[in-house]
């Protein structure tokens, strides 16, 4: 029940505080979902989705950084495979 | 997809299981506190990769499986009444209470909706006002602003039809009643990503010291649970216990402030009993009293009934990880999916159903413990 789903924010729809939506676009599919708890999320920021609400917005560094330092154990042909930022041609 | 895809990569998670295997001296028993957490780890089979070097101890985190039987019996009274709808999340409605689940109650003609959103509830409400509307709020933080944001909403619609059954569950205080708990052998503890998401990990601070015990914030896919385990078995070998934020995508030391503010208005903390576990010292939120007229313990009273609980279901001991769900047994047999004595093996969450899942088939011996 804690899940959540990453997507892309395409529009936003409302602004107010507490029925603030945008739509949102999961792997292809678009859903209106509640922002109200994201308000710092721009046009083609990621988002985590829990139960229709935005809890996060994702940070694109933050996300790298897990790829990056994995190279620090050694090994490390194949630890810099595509972190979020290479995953995906973004526009 | 984009921060999926890549958190599922074969080859760094194989190299990632590499790197526990040879960081590793000794086994160590990790608990995952989530559910959600649980399903991923068996059904990517990390528990057996890392079988004899790190044991994972499954938590007690499955909302559904810990709310309390007299709030699902309470629920179903409501549903069966004329002119109330009772909604909630798909897998709160497959759980059994003391008669049956919320489905059960459906089949027989009352009125059961499966929402996606607490907010779909509010919406229903406002397009019947005719009709009482109730949602059966269950989960942890979570889930909680997104069942307080409904709230908020139906206040500023004005609605009077719209109320809550309010089942929130709190994590941590979950995790100090297993710490506390005599016999307890959790080396260290893979916390919930998405709860810190909302709540944040400066509150782990404290538990670490008192408990030195590692607590590693740690998402859902497979390079983010072995990425967690790494950096619990690595604070292990250098007897350290630290708070780690391996999902820092998502979850910042503070968490999500203005979730927390909307939580904030709507609920306060409470004591809570939690199926199979008993009753854990402000182990719930309440709705505060100034929304009061959304409780609808309040709005509708309660008939008192007389709980029925399995008593061939061990799903306390599965919950406080004390067994695995193969120990049970009436686990496959008398308890499966579609026959369930408790509520982990109906959940999708669940111990019992990822086992019933994943493991059941698996060769004598790999069952990861």
């Amino acid at each position: 029940m804690c899940l959540g789903i990453p997507g892309r924010v395409i529009r936003w729809i409302d602004r107010d505080p507490t029925f603030a939506t945008a739509e949102i676009e999961f792997d292809g599919l678009r859903r209106v979902c509640h922002l109200a708890c994201a308000t710092d999320a721009n046009v083609g920021d990621f988002v985590i989705v829990h139960a229709g609400v935005a809890i996060s917005r994702l940070d694109p560094q933050a996300a790298q950084r897990v790829f990056d330092e994995l190279a620090r154990l050694g090994d490390d042909e194949g630890w810099h495979v595509p972190g979020p930022e290479r995953a995906e041609h973004e526009p | 997809m984009k921060y999926l895809d890549e958190y599922r990569d074969p080859v760094v998670a194989s190299r990632l299981v590499r790197a526990i295997l040879q960081r590793a001296t000794r086994p160590w028993k990790i608990m995952e506190v989530c559910g959600g957490q649980t399903h991923n780890l068996l059904r990517h089979g990390i528990d057996t990769e890392l079988a004899g070097v790190v044991e994972l101890i499954h938590g007690p985190g499955c909302p559904v499986c810990v709310t309390a039987i007299e709030a699902i019996d309470f629920a179903q009274q409501l549903a069966a009444q004329p002119d109330v709808l009772v909604a909630s999340f798909g897998d709160m409605l497959r759980v059994p209470g003391s008669r049956g689940s919320l489905l059960d109650v459906r089949a027989a003609g009352g009125n059961v909706r499966t929402v996606y959103s607490p907010v779909d509830a509010v919406e229903l409400a406002r397009r019947d006002p005719n009709r009482q509307v109730v949602f059966f709020a269950v989960g942890f933080e979570t889930t909680a602003p997104a069942t307080a944001l409904a709230v908020l909403q139906a206040a500023r619609l004005g609605l009077d039809n719209f109320s809550l059954i309010v089942a929130h569950v709190r994590v941590q205080p979950a995790m100090e009643a297993i710490m506390s708990s005599p016999g307890c052998n959790v080396n260290a503890f893979l916390a919930a990503g998405h709860v810190c998401t909302v709540i944040g990990y400066e509150s782990y601070e404290e538990f670490v010291a008192r408990y030195h015990v590692p607590v590693v914030v740690t998402g859902f896919e497979p390079v983010d649970l072995l990425s967690g385990i790494l950096a619990c078995v690595e604070q292990l070998e250098a007897d350290e216990a630290r708070v780690e934020n391996c999902y820092g995508r998502s979850a910042r030391p503070a968490g999500n402030t203005v979730a927390g503010e909307v939580v904030r208005q709507v609920y306060e903390i409470c004591d809570r009993p939690w199926r199979g576990l008993g009753t854990i010292i402000a182990g719930g939120l309440r709705l505060k009293p100034q929304w009061a007229r959304f409780d609808a313990a309040s709005r509708f009273g309660g008939l008192p009934m007389e709980v029925i609980e399995s008593d061939e279901c061990h799903s306390g001991e599965v919950l406080a990880g004390r067994i695995k769900p193969s120990g049970c047994p009436s686990f496959g047999t008398r308890c499966t999916p579609e026959q369930p004595l408790g509520a982990p093996m109906v959940s999708s969450e669940g111990a019992c159903a990822a086992y019933f899942r994943y493991a059941l088939h698996r060769p004598v011996g790999a069952t990861g413990s």
